[in-house]
C-alpha cells in the first residue's frame, strides 16, 4: 500500500486497575479504506475504539496521527482532529428532531445584535441535503429521531460525522441491531462514505457484514491483535475461527500469510 | 410527499395535522387553560373574578407559580429535579430579613448577597448531582431539609422568633427593592380609570383613584422570565444543549456537549427563580417567615408536567409550564370566587397531575414511535 495511514495505533495497552483490557493492540487506518475490527464479546473492541476516540487514555503504546504522536485528552480533542465515532445505541436522542440531533454540540448560530440565535434555516437545509446524499429523504427536518428506523438513525449519525469533516469514522457495531434491509442500507452508506476518502473503522462481530465492505480485517481476542489480513487473503470461515478464540490457530497462521 | 419518489417508504402514513398538533408539548396545557377559563366564566362570571381587581388577583397568584415553574421546567428538560425550591424560598426570604433587619445593612446589599448565596447553593446541588451521579431527587431532598432547618434555626437563634418583620421600613427609599416589590403602569391605570374602563374608588382617601394602581413587578418578572427562558430553550445553541443533556446525557457528551456544566447552570437558574419569588414575597409582605414556600417545589413540578414536560427529561416547553402555572392560579383563586371550599384545590391538583402524566406518556409514545 502506498498511502500513509491517517492513524496508527502501536502496541496499545489499557489497564483498568488490575484488569488488563488491552494488551498490545496495533491497528492502522488509511484514507478511503474500510478496516474491519472483529472480535467476540469481551475481546476489547469497545475499549480499543474508545481509546482511539479519546474517551480512554492508553496505559501504554503510542498513537500516531498523520505520522505525529498524539494525545487526546477528551473525545472533543479527537473529534477536532477528525476522528468521529458513531456509537451503536448512543448515536441519537430520540425525542429531539433530526436537525437538533444533527447539529448537537456544533449548532450554527446567527448573530442578532449582541445575541446569538440558532440558525434554523441553514441547519434544516444542510440536514436535508446531507441526508439526501446518504439516500434518505426525510419527511421533515423537524421530525423526531424516534420516528426513524435504526438504520436511518445510524445514517443520520454517519452523515453528521461526514459533514463535520471527519477523516476517520469509527462505527461501533452499526449493524448488530438491524434487520437485513436496514443492514444493507448501512453497508451501502459505508461504501459511499469510503469513496469520499474517509477512513472507516467498522467494528462488528458479524463476519458476513465485515466481508461485504471490508478492505482489511483485524481480529481482536482477549485484548490482543490476532492479526490483520487484506481482502482476498482470508476466507470468512477462517475469520470466524479466529474470532472464536484461536482453537485453530495453527491452520490460521498459514492462511494469514505470516502477517500474525 | 410525492408518490414518484422511490426512496419514500410507502409504509409510513402521512401524519395528519391533528396528530402533528398533538405532539406539541403545550397542547395539554392549552386545552386545560381554555377549559379552566370556560368553567369559571360560566360558574363565577358574576363574582368579580373577571373585573380589573379579580384579574389582577389571579394573575398575581399565577405569576408566583410561573416564576418557580420556569426554573423547574428548564431543569426538568435538562433531566434533573429540584425538590429544595420551597425550602430555598423560605431560606432566601429569611436571609434577606436577617441581613437587612437584624444586621441593619441596606436592603440592596441583602438582596444581592442572598441571590449570590442561593445561586451558590443551587450550584452546589448541581455539582453534587453530576459528580456523584446520584439521582437529583435524593440530593435535593437532602437540601429540602437542610435549608428548611436553617430557615427555622437562624431566626430563632438570633431573634428568638420565626417571623422577622420590618422589611418594608428597611426597603423604604431603596433603589433595588422596587424592582421586586414595585408596581408599573400606574399612569396607564389612572387613564383607564378616567375613561371609565376600570372602576375607581368612590369613597375614602383614595376616592377617584383606579381600583388597580399598577401591575406588580412580580408579574413583570414572571412574563420576562418565561419569554427569556422560552427563547433560550428553543432558539439558541444553549437551549439545544439543555434538551440534549436531558434527552441522553451520554450521547450528548459524545458529541461534545458540556452536559455537566449545563446541568449545574440549570440548578443555578432554578435557585435564581426561587430567589426572585422569595424577594418579591418578602418585599410585598414586609416580613419573612420560616414556613414560606412550603410545598412550592411540588407545585412547580406539577405546573411543569401539566405543561407537557416529561419527568424523564429532554422534552418540554416553558410556554406549557407557564400555562400550567396559569391554570393553577386561576383554579386556586377561582374556587374562592366561586365560593367552593378551598381544600378542593388539592383534589384538583392531584387529579389534573394524573391526567397530565397519562397524556404525556401517550404523547411520548407517538413521538418515539414506541408501541
Amino acid at each position: 500500500m502506498t498511502t500513509e495511514p491517517i492513524i496508527e495505533m502501536r502496541n496499545i495497552e489499557k489497564h483498568f486497575g488490575p484488569v488488563i483490557a488491552l494488551n498490545g493492540v496495533s491497528f492502522d487506518i488509511r484514507p478511503g479504506e474500510c478496516h474491519c475490527l472483529l472480535g467476540d464479546n469481551g475481546a476489547g473492541k469497545s475499549t480499543f475504539i474508545k481509546t482511539m476516540a479519546g474517551v480512554h487514555k492508553p496505559t501504554g503504546g503510542e498513537i500516531l496521527f498523520g505520522g505525529q504522536a498524539m494525545h487526546f485528552d477528551s473525545p472533543r480533542d479527537a473529534m477536532e482532529a477528525g476522528i468521529a465515532t458513531v456509537y451503536q445505541d448512543l448515536a441519537m436522542i430520540p425525542l429531539m428532531s433530526v436537525t437538533r440531533n444533527f447539529w448537537m454540540g456544533r449548532e450554527p448560530v446567527r448573530k442578532v445584535g449582541p445575541f446569538k440565535f440558532l440558525d434554523f434555516k441553514t441547519a434544516n437545509d444542510v440536514t436535508m441535503s446531507e441526508m439526501r446524499k446518504m439516500g434518505i429523504n426525510l419527511r421533515s427536518p423537524q421530525q423526531a429521531v424516534g420516528t426513524l428506523s435504526g438504520g436511518e438513525r445510524q445514517t443520520v449519525a454517519i452523515a453528521r460525522a461526514v459533514h463535520f469533516g471527519a477523516k476517520v469514522l469509527i462505527l461501533d457495531e452499526p449493524t448488530s441491531a438491524l434487520g437485513v434491509r436496514q443492514t444493507a442500507n448501512v453497508l451501502s452508506t459505508i461504501d459511499r462514505v469510503r469513496k469520499t476518502g474517509i477512513g472507516i473503522v467498522f467494528i462488528t462481530h458479524n463476519v458476513r457484514h465485515a466481508m461485504a465492505v471490508g478492505d482489511r480485517f483485524t481480529v481482536l481476542n482477549r485484548g490482543k491483535t490476532l492479526g490483520t489480513a487484506a481482502r482476498g487473503e482470508i476466507t470468512p470461515e477462517a475469520l470466524q475461527d479466529l474470532m472464536a478464540g484461536g482453537q485453530e490457530m495453527a491452520a490460521l497462521e498459514g492462511s494469514l500469510g505470516g502477517t500474525v | 410527499m410525492s408518490k414518484t419518489d422511490a426512496t419514500v417508504d410507502e409504509r409510513i402514513k402521512e401524519t395528519s395535522k391533528l396528530r402533528k398538533a398533538l405532539i406539541r408539548p403545550e397542547l395539554g396545557a392549552i386545552v386545560g387553560t381554555i377549559a379552566v377559563f370556560a368553567f369559571f366564566i360560566i360558574f363565577a362570571g358574576n363574582s368579580g373574578m373577571f373585573n380589573a381587581q379579580g384579574v389582577l388577583n389571579w394573575s398575581t397568584v399565577s405569576a408566583q407559580f410561573m416564576i418557580i415553574a420556569v426554573g423547574a421546567c428548564m431543569l426538568m428538560i435538562a433531566g434533573e429535579f429540584d425538590l429544595s425550591v420551597g425550602s430555598m424560598i423560605g431560606f432566601a426570604g429569611m436571609s434577606i430579613a436577617i441581613i437587612s433587619v437584624t444586621l441593619g445593612w441596606p436592603i440592596w446589599v441583602a438582596i444581592l448577597l442572598t441571590f449570590a448565596l442561593c445561586i451558590a447553593i443551587g450550584a452546589l446541588n448541581g455539582i453534587i448531582v453530576v459528580r456523584t451521579g446520584l439521582p437529583s431527587f435524593i440530593v435535593t431532598l437532602a437540601f429540602l431539609f437542610i435549608l428548611r432547618g436553617f430557615t427555622i434555626f437562624f431566626p430563632q437563634l438570633i431573634e428568638r422568633r420565626t417571623i422577622i418583620g420590618g422589611i418594608s421600613e428597611a426597603a423604604e427609599g431603596d433603589w433595588l427593592a422596587p424592582l421586586f416589590g414595585g408596581k408599573v403602569g400606574g399612569g396607564f391605570f389612572i387613564w383607564l380609570g378616567d375613561l371609565g374602563v376600570i372602576e375607581v374608588f368612590s369613597r375614602g382617601t383614595r376616592a377617584g383613584q383606579p381600583v388597580v394602581d399598577g401591575i406588580p413587578m412580580l408579574i413583570i418578572w414572571a412574563l420576562g422570565l418565561v419569554a427569556i427562558a422560552h427563547i433560550i430553550l428553543t432558539r439558541t445553541q444553549f437551549g439545544n444543549w439543555i434538551f440534549a443533556a436531558g434527552g441522553d446525557a451520554q450521547a450528548a457528551r459524545y458529541v461534545g456537549v458540556p452536559v455537566n456544566r449545563v446541568k449545574i447552570q440549570m440548578f443555578m437558574f432554578t435557585a435564581f427563580c426561587a430567589c426572585v419569588f422569595a424577594t418579591c414575597q418578602v418585599i410585598e409582605f414586609g416580613s419573612a417567615g420560616a414556613d414560606r414556600g412550603l410545598l412550592k417545589e411540588f407545585e412547580a413540578i406539577i405546573a411543569v408536567v401539566i405543561g407537557g414536560a416529561l419527568l424523564t427529561g429532554g422534552y418540554g416547553s416553558v410556554i406549557g409550564a407557564a400555562l400550567g402555572a396559569l391554570i393553577f392560579g386561576v383554579v386556586q383563586q377561582g374556587l374562592f370566587f366561586a365560593g367552593v371550599e378551598s381544600s378542593l384545590f388539592r383534589v384538583f391538583l392531584g387529579v389534573i397531575l394524573l391526567f397530565a402524566v397519562i397524556l404525556n406518556t401517550y404523547i411520548r409514545r407517538i413521538i418515539t414511535g414506541e408501541r
